[in-house]
């Protein structure tokens, strides 16, 4: 553990206190951060991730909405653009297809359309994702991040522990542009150090979650801890790995990935998100333009299955990638056999 | 001929009159420019619609906020924006107001509350929503302005925007502007929705339909709805009968309906003539006055023009910038 989780007071906290906190402390400072959602008041949003904020701040802050995604968005968007800085909670990811009009061509697209005029300070809150969190099925457990970060315009950030979720998150409310904020809703009750000090994390910048010199692993969001499971599974056997968390997935840090597979020469891209189209394509293809020459082996990545989620155990599992499909990549990635 | 009395002064009628002759001139300028090659893209004329803007707007004042659509240059001439900078937005120079990156259908001029067109069918409703929001959250008293047309009625969105703005109380007015198509398609044959006064009741809020050939009902009608969303007292619906001179853009070949229905339209319905025959009627103006008008309104369209062609046009190697703020 790196001094900066500890600070100078460390104390554990879950993921989901993590982002709870966050808003709390920049609702305080700045009462034009306003929660936005489906039950966001006293019962905490989807997953509770806002109780007792509507308590302390009231309505003025934290406004219970009716079930109207795209109105949401451009509400938000109007709101954003004339001084406020909503954070929208979708109360699933699933549930911002219906406000991509609002999200992708509108609050994405106002500085640059307007030649800067405006900007859209606006944090949509998105809960994705499956795994541990079972059984939801084909609209409730996907992972679409891939969507968001296609869109110039937009940033999309994806925590994968309680100090990166603090950290990010209040980054993501100051910024002057739009933020698609993904947490995974596996994560929620993982827990993990966060300094009482305040403290920001800037977006556009990775981490290395472990060091190593054999090959580069880089996951997001719960796969992280997929990742670093592999990672202690293959020092076992004598393989050192790296695993980046690249936190955002867009602008994505290039200089610490690229700088990393300079040094290992081999890379593994690992993702929930089904393969075709996905953010492990992006990171492979870019690896790919500025990397080619420093790779010993070609770039491998371990994704979802592209299938709608089923609901069935048995089914299920089959869908996502597991700890033990990265061993294996990464083996034969370092012709380990 | 407006028979509506009105507490307006002579003066501010006649600068009504004005701007809906600059809308007008912006208006067939633009086509005739388009029609020369000058101008790219879409352009959607609101020759025929002046009346429905220059009406609103006399209530507003510049900090107010509008939203606009894919036929907008009306919106925001009545709004106060400068005719140069729109036009050079047209021509998509950089001192445009969006400096070429938005073009006619996504211009915004926030110097004067604009926030912005929405050329997505009814995606900029949501967003005045939000300003008005926005002005209730801060303590503050201006008030958002929706314009949309016919076809927005389609758009789910819209009513999700009803209901928002009721249920919140919101300080914003939908303005309806009921051209009778949406590009070929008549209103009937789309729009299920007719009776505006009920419709809006039944969602907990004021709803009116009027003629929005004659400026000084707009005016008129415009006055409780703005009055309400002033004093906090929630949303208002105003849907106004218009109809469209020009195609549904410059060039589009206008196949579902006759060359006659438009004359008869531009022969009874012209807001210009109706406006200007009560001014002439009211003793407001003579002849030689009305001409006065005129030509200073093309005169600033006239400078328009020049300025936005003597602009520069934005240096590529900027393509990139205001992705991010
Ligand atoms: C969501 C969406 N669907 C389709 C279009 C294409 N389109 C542009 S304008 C228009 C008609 C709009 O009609 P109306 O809202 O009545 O406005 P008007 O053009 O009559 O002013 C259509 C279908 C669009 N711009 N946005």
């Amino acid at each position: 553990m790196s001094t900066r989780e500890q600070g100078t007071s460390p104390r554990k906290l879950s993921y989901l206190l993590a982002i709870r906190e966050a808003m709390q402390e920049e609702m305080r400072r700045d009462k034009n951060v306003i929660l936005l959602g489906e039950d966001v008041a006293r019962h905490g949003g989807g997953f509770g991730v806002s109780k007792e904020l509507w308590e302390e701040f009231g309505d003025a802050q934290v406004r219970n909405t009716p079930i109207s995604e795209n109105c949401l968005a451009g509400m938000a968007l109007g709101a954003a653009m004339t001084g406020c800085r909503p954070i929208l909670e979708f109360m699933f990811m699933d549930f911002s297809a219906l406000a991509i009009d609002q999200i992708c061509n509108e609050a994405a697209k106002v500085s640059y359309m307007y030649g800067g005029q405006t900007n859209a300070p606006i944090v949509f809150r998105c809960p994705q994702g499956g795994l541990s969190y079972k059984s939801a099925g084909a609209h409730h457990s996907q992972s679409l991040e891939a969507w968001y970060a296609h869109i110039p315009g937009l940033k999309v950030v994806f925590p994968a522990t309680p100090y990166d979720a603090k950290g990010l998150l209040k980054a993501a409310i100051r910024d002057p542009n739009p933020v698609v904020y993904i947490e995974h809703k596996a994560l929620y009750s993982t827990e993990g150090l966060v300094p009482e000090e305040e403290y920001l994390i800037p977006i556009g910048k990775a981490d290395i979650k472990r060091s190593g010199n054999q090959a580069t692993i880089i996951a997001a969001g719960y796969m992280l801890q997929y990742a670093l499971e592999a990672a202690q599974n293959l020092a076992i056997e004598g393989i050192e790995v790296e695993v980046i968390d690249p936190r955002t997935l867009n602008p994505m840090d290039e200089d610490c990935i690229f700088t990393s597979i300079r040094k290992t020469h081999r890379v593994v891209l690992v993702q929930e998100a089904c393969r075709s189209g996905g953010v492990a394509a992006e990171w492979g293809m870019r690896i790919n333009e500025a990397c080619f020459d420093w790779l010993d082996a070609p770039i491998t990545r371990v994704a979802g299955a592209d299938v709608p989620i089923p609901y069935a155990q048995s089914l299920e599992n089959k869908v996502w990638p597991n700890p033990t499909q990265i061993v294996d990549v990464v083996k034969n990635a370092c012709y380990f056999k | 001929m407006s028979k509506i009395e009105t507490d307006l002064s002579p003066e501010i009628q006649l600068e009504m009159l004005k701007t809906m002759l600059k809308i007008r001139y912006f208006e067939m300028t633009a086509g005739s420019l388009y029609k020369r090659g000058l101008l790219k893209g879409g352009v959607h004329a609101c020759i025929g619609q002046e009346a429905i803007p220059v009406g609103i707007s006399a209530h507003l004042r510049t900090d107010d906020y509008i939203t606009s659509t894919h036929r907008g240059h009306g919106h925001h001439i009545a709004k106060g924006a400068d005719v140069k900078r729109l036009m050079a937005e047209l021509m998509g120079k950089e001192t445009g107001y969006c400096k070429g990156r938005g073009g006619s259908m996504h211009v915004a001029a926030f110097e004067v509350g604009s926030l912005g067109a929405f050329p997505i069918v009814a995606a900029g409703v949501p967003c005045a929503v939000g300003a008005a929001f926005s002005m209730m959250h801060q303590g503050k008293d201006q008030v958002a302005v929706a314009y949309f047309g016919d076809g927005a009625l389609g758009q789910g969105t819209i009513y999700e925007a009803f209901n928002l703005a009721s249920v919140l109380k919101l300080p914003v007015v939908f303005v309806c502007e009921n051209n009778c198509f949406a590009v070929s398609t008549r209103t009937e044959a789309t729009v299920a929705l007719k009776d505006i006064p009920s419709f809006a009741a039944s969602f907990g809020f004021t709803g009116v339909r009027e003629n929005g050939q004659d400026v000084l009902n707009v005016y008129k009608t415009a006055r409780a709805a703005i009055t309400r969303a002033r004093e906090n007292q929630g949303p208002t619906l105003l849907y106004f009968d218009t109809y469209r001179f020009e195609g549904h853009y410059f060039g589009e070949p206008e196949i579902y309906r006759t060359r006659e229905e438009v004359q008869k339209s531009r022969d009874e319905l012209d807001p210009i003539d109706i406006f200007s025959a009560y001014l002439l009627d009211a003793g407001m103006m003579n002849k030689q006055s009305r001409d006065e008008i005129e030509i200073s309104a093309r005169a600033e369209i006239e400078e328009a023009i020049e300025f936005a062609k003597q602009s520069p046009d934005p240096n590529p190697e900027e393509f990139a910038k205001y992705v991010y703020a």
